[in-house]
């Protein structure tokens, strides 16, 4: 009789299971835990207090990425930040963890190193103290992020109690139009589902449109799970995985490579495998995206109107648009393309790898950035900056009026001296746009690389096709 | 962590949807390396306008807020950031227990592993007891061995809890030395890992 068709997310948790207890959560083993600064120091105290050993130290890899300023990084300024950096060295040291440190050529943003080293890799249960730990899912890995008691618990015991969530696939058909990218993707799905349409589930992206994607493009959809509340998303892994991981320094080498991929080609979900529940998206109908809101689902196409809140569903809406408009400065029914920016920030770990900072490129060429506009480029790690300027795409970048900064989470949630100033507006290529994340009473607007290179040119939001169709002619 | 077995207090209204961690507790506060301190900057962006003074329109600077130690919300609270410093912060300015019509994931489990007893009930009870407590009854009792909530006095609502949670908050256990009982488990885990 054959097996039971299961589900990616199905093999991967059967296969970590430690323990199963009628009337508890399951044990699950976690094969990579990452560490950074932030999230962490209190968990190494509650070791130490408990008289508490790393049980697998080498399954744990650390680096600092935060409060990492991007000019001088090694410099920072702030001493409570500087002591949080330190105390992440310092931990590393004592509980014997290998650790990225500032000065290392491989210091990034954790969720992009990881995949950069080849630490991510398919059928592994990876955990981080970081909700955006989604990410890593881009490779079938079941990848999600957890709070600082959870941290200390998978340090002292390399692993986790974990009720099993349900399964949600998200298949997304179509095939993109050109200037629609994988962030665009993204906020189209959550706008159309809501924040919290992911709650209790861990989502399975599927579909045409996904398969197409190279796995830099799959980062940014799976890195945007938790903005649909998932506990996890991730993607069945296939040639363009392999092709990703292969060469990449902590992946196994010749046969143990070949050996590698056969047991991962195992994971993928199996033909007539039943979810909890679909939803779909065409992938093709997308306009690039805006948000205008406070949450990742209050977004629209470029060319479509701000919402009126006097057309709301619900109450619960009418109330939640007013104050969103009402803190983001905008027009009930007005046009993103008469909305001015302030600043543009290309990066974060939903938009910084080398492709992002092509396709930015791309539009930044030759052009100049508007007058009165702040313009950050913050790549994702020391080794993509490293390959952006061995293309030599810093000097397109400055040559522009762009800030060519080093790497770090920086503007994203602004722990370091990036932020943008109260009332001011920014085309951020991040991930959140909840009030005050880049600065108390920052605007930010959730866009595409290609979208915020557009704007940083224009001065305002602006559809990055016309710039496309301009270079075409 | 402290038993919490059953808590009666005072109960404050937030009545806004989606409330994420990076309101509960901005970053600009999660640069401290203890795990205390951090009540006084719990909603820091809402509870004080820019000139450091309080905001007198925050719902938890109203004097009927005053000592809340049960946190009325609604859908969504917790959302974003995995940052534990949101329950510490809860915590710390002497939130024990919120109610909610649904919690995000992570934040859920951050309460529990904290000794904040996170209650999911339907929206209609939330918001009924909302609108009671803003009409001025606002003592809340919350029994987690009977597993009900309600307004002292008033009608009680059942809620439902993981069994393992709810003993793990019952008891004040420390989790990791009951995990570390199943060392042998896990060493065997590893060995066929290694093996297969």
């Amino acid at each position: 009789m054959r097996d039971k068709p299961r589900t990616i997310i199905e093999k991967i948790w059967d296969a970590h299971t430690i323990a199963v207890e009628e009337g508890k959560p399951d044990l699950l083993y976690i094969d990579l835990h990452m560490v950074h600064e932030v999230t962490s120091p209190q968990a190494f105290e509650g070791l130490r207090g408990a008289g508490r050993t790393v049980r697998r130290p080498e399954l744990t890899f650390a680096t600092m990425d935060h409060n990492v300023p991007t000019v001088e990084r090694t410099h920072i300024r702030d001493p409570i930040s500087r002591l949080q950096v330190d105390t992440l060295t310092r931990n590393c040291q004592e509980f014997g963890i290998e650790l990225a440190d500032l000065n290392s050529p491989d210091n990034g943003i954790v969720h992009i190193i990881g995949p950069e080293l080849g630490l991510t890799q398919p059928g592994k249960t990876i955990v981080c103290g970081d909700s955006h730990t989604s990410t890593h899912g881009a490779f079938g890995a079941l990848a999600f992020g957890i709070g600082t008691s959870e941290v200390e618990h998978v340090l002292a015991t390399q692993a986790l109690w974990q009720a099993k969530p349900k399964t949600l696939q998200v298949k997304v058909s179509g095939e993109l139009g050109p200037g629609i990218t994988a962030k665009d993707v993204i906020l189209g799905i959550i706008a159309t589902y809501g924040v919290n349409f992911g709650a209790g589930h861990i989502i399975e992206f599927t579909g045409e449109a996904i398969r197409g994607m190279t796995m830099e493009e799959r980062m940014t959809i799976c890195n945007m799970s938790i903005e649909a509340g998932a506990k996890a998303g991730l993607i069945s892994p296939d040639e363009t995985t392999f092709a990703y991981l292969e060469g990449r320094p902590r992946v196994p080498k010749g046969a143990a490579f070949a050996e590698a991929v056969e047991s991962w080609r195992q994971l993928a979900t199996d033909e007539g495998a039943a979810f909890d529940r679909t939803v779909e998206l065409d992938a093709a109908v997308l306009q690039p995206r805006v948000t205008w809101g406070t949450n990742p689902s209050q977004g629209i196409g470029i060319h479509e109107t701000i919402p009126d809140p006097t057309q709301a569903q619900t109450p619960a809406d009418k109330k939640s648009i007013e104050q969103a408009l009402a803190y983001m400065g905008l027009p009930a029914g007005g046009k993103l393309t008469d909305v001015k920016v302030d600043h543009v920030f290309i990066g974060s770990c939903t938009n910084a790898r080398i492709s992002d900072l092509r396709a930015a490129a791309a539009v930044v060429k030759g052009r100049r950035v508007a007058a009165g506009v702040r313009a950050l480029v913050v790549p994702g790690s020391q080794r993509v900056k490293a390959q952006a300027e061995a293309e030599k795409l810093d000097e397109i970048f400055e040559a522009a009026g762009f800030e060519w900064r080093e790497s770090g989470c920086s503007m994203c949630l602004s722990m370091n001296p990036d932020f943008v100033p109260a009332g001011e507006r920014c085309a951020s290529t991040s991930n959140r746009n909840f009030e005050g994340r880049q600065g108390k009473g920052a605007r930010t607007h959730l866009v595409s690389p290609a979208m915020a290179a557009a704007a940083a040119i224009a001065g305002t939001f602006v559809d990055v096709r016309e710039f496309l169709a301009k270079e075409a002619n | 962590m402290e038993p919490i077995r059953t808590h009666r207090g005072r109960a404050a209204v937030l009545n806004r949807i989606n409330v994420d961690t990076d309101q509960i507790i901005p970053k600009q506060f999660l640069k401290r390396i203890e795990r205390t301190g951090f009540g006084e900057f719990l909603f820091y962006d809402w509870r004080y306008r820019s000139d450091g003074s309080l905001n007198p329109d925050f719902e938890l600077n109203k004097p009927e807020a005053e000592g809340a130690s049960v946190l009325l919300a609604d859908h969504n609270f917790g959302c974003g950031s995995s940052r534990e410093h949101a329950p510490w912060a809860l915590l710390d300015y002497g939130f024990q227990v919120i109610i909610a019509p649904s919690f995000a994931d992570i934040f859920y489990n951050n309460c529990v592993k904290n000794g904040i007893l996170p209650i999911r009930l339907p929206e209609i009870q939330v918001y009924a007891l909302m609108e009671q407590v803003m009409a001025g009854h606002t003592e809340v009792e919350a029994d987690l061995a009977a597993q009900t909530v309600g307004l002292v006095g008033g009608e009680r609502f059942s809620f439902a809890m993981d069994a393992h949670w709810r003993n793990m908050l019952l008891n004040g256990w420390d989790e990791i030395a009951l995990t570390m009982q199943l060392e042998e488990q896990i060493a065997a885990y590893e060995r066929r890992q290694v093996i297969g």
